[in-house]
């Protein structure tokens, strides 16, 4: 089935492209149709509906056992879902076996073949799909020199580090040319390091084969960093669907504010709403001003949603200008804690109503003279345009 | 450094054990054997010449070591009698292992399929034959395989055959036997080898298109060799060597290597010649184990 798809050219693929966007906009590569998954009374997938096109780097993200793991494994054919469709180029392959799907998985444990050598890994698919020997080992050096794993063909997976399992497993995965690749965790095995630079890699690699990744994560950063949508997942259920820009400063909901990156929160009631500006009453932080182009409320009862690099800090008496302005939201409060994180360091205030507002302050110095301890009385100050207003 | 020396002593101590152990009841023993099986028979007490005998000083005992000879090995390897005896013990340890395997193998599977709870639930099934004596269980098999016994009387019930079948002492009746004592050693090691297996890798084969009998001959059971050939040792080994089931359950028409060597000892009073027997029952086992033992190494080796 593999076998029959065109074979990749990369000098053509933006043209092409192109060209299916035109001529089929509306039409995504996969669709997914108000799928659900039920695991005895425990609802993993809950009428899921989601679009994906062709040639997006697309992350599901969300916590453990928010179900994106089980929506990547119906969508490799590993569990049958109890309701709803899913259209692949148009076509439902809810009943088509997974040996038979025209996609492919990267394992979060790799699952390499460990009686077999990296070469007869990678060849695994490719012999399955009953392709010539010269094609197979023309198709397996490719793949070698893809991944960058020269001179290590004739290894046993035990013979190999960390990232070059990694490695492995996603040419394998690659190999066959599949329409969609699904990737699980496929850097959460790696340390630090190697998963900024893999993650890039992975990045190019897409970009140049033009393929369709989806790639289920629990890391943020890491979702931010790759993808060109994210899907953030909870409870079975998709919260919002973004670009990672739009996920962050414009996140749909409370939940996602608060999942995705750190959120000062502020409980309150709208007291008034002019064009796009609204004052809440709130109990921690007094009236704040906000300016909300987005109709997201209809609700009285909302949060102010501010996050920390947005809050300004400085001492008592020494507010800036702009600070003085009437537009400025204005907070008093002490330093409790400071927690330096070398490129920002992030100050923790006790309002004098108890609330605590974390502020996060970019080093932009070495010999930052001026910095606040604990203890200080200072004053938080944002402005409207940076906050929003969640229902609560 | 002097946690070490807390700790490096008695470790050390220790690691003698085993070759203690095996010095005082294998290499002891093995010696005297050996010793054994180049003296000549006797009537005497014990029934053999020479006698080394520390007493009578360093001459004696240098003496007695000239009287030693092949002799013995020499009339294994003339009289057919041995060599048949040879040559039906590995048939039938083969056979019988080749059998087990193709029974053990898909129980063993089964139960590493099982859901987690009821595994060691099917563990106990298979390990409870042994809380009854082996020779009480095979007395059992005569009883059952007898002229009016259990089976020709289901069988004549069941008018699968006209007159009773003469089950008992034939061949049919020793493989019987052993494949019933030796399954649980076949499936056991299966057993462990298949439910270590990493259910993702078979995953990961039908994802790149395996079927999933495919699957299983191209992952599962090259994964499964290890056990295959643990299970198949540790069944072979013993069945060789077997005395009791062939003695009870198959006719007196060819004897195996135990029977030989039991009827040389005990009927003949040759213990020169049944220990020579043993001695060569040991040399025949050395291939099959170094067979093994490369096998596994080649396992945990990889190409390099």
């Amino acid at each position: 089935m593999t076998e029959e798809s065109p074979d990749i050219d990369t000098r053509n693929i933006d043209v092409s492209a192109q060209h299916a966007d035109v001529a089929v906009a509306d039409a995504p590569l996969l669709r997914i149709e108000a799928v659900s998954k039920k695991f005895g009374s425990f609802l993993a997938v809950d009428r899921l509906s989601l679009d994906i096109k062709a040639g997006e780097f697309f992350a599901l993200l969300g916590p453990s056992g928010c179900g994106k793991t089980t929506l990547l494994r119906i969508l490799a054919g590993f569990e049958t879902p109890d309701e709803g469709r899913i259209l692949l180029g148009g076509s439902d392959i809810a009943p088509v076996l997974p040996h038979e799907r025209p996609v492919n998985m990267m394992f979060q444990n790799y699952a390499l073949f460990p009686h077999l050598s990296v070469r007869e890994n990678i060849a695994f698919g490719l012999k399955r799909a009953g392709m010539a020997r010269a094609a197979i080992d023309t198709r397996v050096a490719e793949m070698v020199a893809l991944v960058k794993l020269e001179g290590m063909e004739k290894r046993k997976p035990d013979q190999l580090s960390g990232g070059q399992k990694q490695r492995v497993a996603l040419a394998r995965s690659l190999a066959r040319r599949p329409r969609v690749l699904l990737l699980d965790e496929p850097l959460a095995a790696l340390d630090k390091k190697l998963r900024e630079s893999t993650q890039q890699e992975l990045m190019e690699l897409q970009r140049r084969l033009g393929m369709t990744f989806i790639v289920v994560t629990h890391d943020q950063e890491e979702a931010m960093t790759m993808a060109s949508r994210i899907g953030v997942m909870n409870a079975g259920r998709l919260e919002q669907v973004a670009t990672p820009r739009d996920l962050y400063e414009a996140p749909a909901s409370r939940w996602v504010a608060e999942f995705v990156g750190d959120v000062n929160l502020f409980d309150g009631d709208v007291t008034s709403h002019e064009h796009f500006r609204l004052v809440v009453a709130t109990r921690d932080g007094g009236n704040i001003v906000v300016v909300e182009p987005r109709q997201v409320v209809t609700k009285s009862q909302v949060s102010v949603a501010i996050r920390p690099e947005k809050v300004k800090m400085s001492r008592r008496g020494s507010t800036p200008d702009a600070a003085g302005s009437q537009a400025i939201n204005r907070l008093e409060g002490v330093v409790t804690d400071v927690s330096y994180l070398g490129g920002s360091t992030v100050y923790k205030i006790q309002l004098d109503t108890g609330a605590v507002v974390r502020s996060s302050v970019a080093n932009t110095t070495r010999l930052d003279t001026d910095a606040c301890s604990a203890g200080q009385r200072v004053v938080a100050w944002f402005s409207p345009d940076d906050c929003l207003v969640l229902e609560r | 450094m002097s946690a070490r020396r807390i700790f490096a002593q008695p470790a050390r101590y220790a690691a003698i054990a085993p070759y203690l152990w095996m010095v005082l009841f294998f290499l002891v023993p093995f010696g005297f054997v050996l010793k054994i099986s180049l003296s000549q028979t006797a009537i005497a007490q014990p029934p053999y010449l020479p006698v080394f005998d520390l007493a009578e000083g360093w001459a004696a005992i240098t003496a007695a070591f000239s009287q030693l000879s092949l002799d013995n090995f020499g009339l294994l390897a003339s009289d057919s009698l041995y060599l048949s005896s040879y040559l039906r013990s590995v048939v039938v340890a083969v056979i019988s292992t080749l059998m087990l395997l193709v029974i053990g193998y898909p129980i063993a599977y089964g139960m590493a399929r099982l859901p987690q709870r009821w595994q060691p639930i099917a563990m106990m099934l298979v390990i409870v034959p042994f809380w009854t004596s082996f020779l009480i269980r095979i007395y059992a098999w005569i009883n059952i395989l007898q002229h009016d016994g259990l089976l020709n009387k289901v069988l004549l019930a069941l008018h699968v055959v006209s007159a009773p079948v003469v089950w008992l002492s034939t061949d049919t009746a020793m493989y019987i036997g052993i494949v019933y004592s030796y399954l649980p050693f076949m499936i056991l090691p299966l057993y462990a080898t298949l439910s270590k297996l990493d259910a993702s890798l078979l995953e990961a084969a039908a994802d790149l298109g395996a079927s999933p009998r495919r699957a299983f001959w191209l992952v599962t059971f090259p994964l499964s060799l290890p056990g295959v050939g643990a299970g198949a040792l540790l069944c072979f080994i013993p069945i060789l060597g077997e005395f009791v089931i062939p003695d009870l359950l198959a006719g007196s028409g060819s004897m195996m290597i135990g029977q030989t060597l039991w009827l040389e000892f005990f009927t003949n009073k040759d213990w020169p010649v049944a220990a020579a027997a043993a001695i060569a029952l040991l040399v025949l086992l050395v291939p099959p184990l170094v067979l093994y033992d490369r096998m596994q190494r080649r396992q945990l080796g990889g190409a390099n």
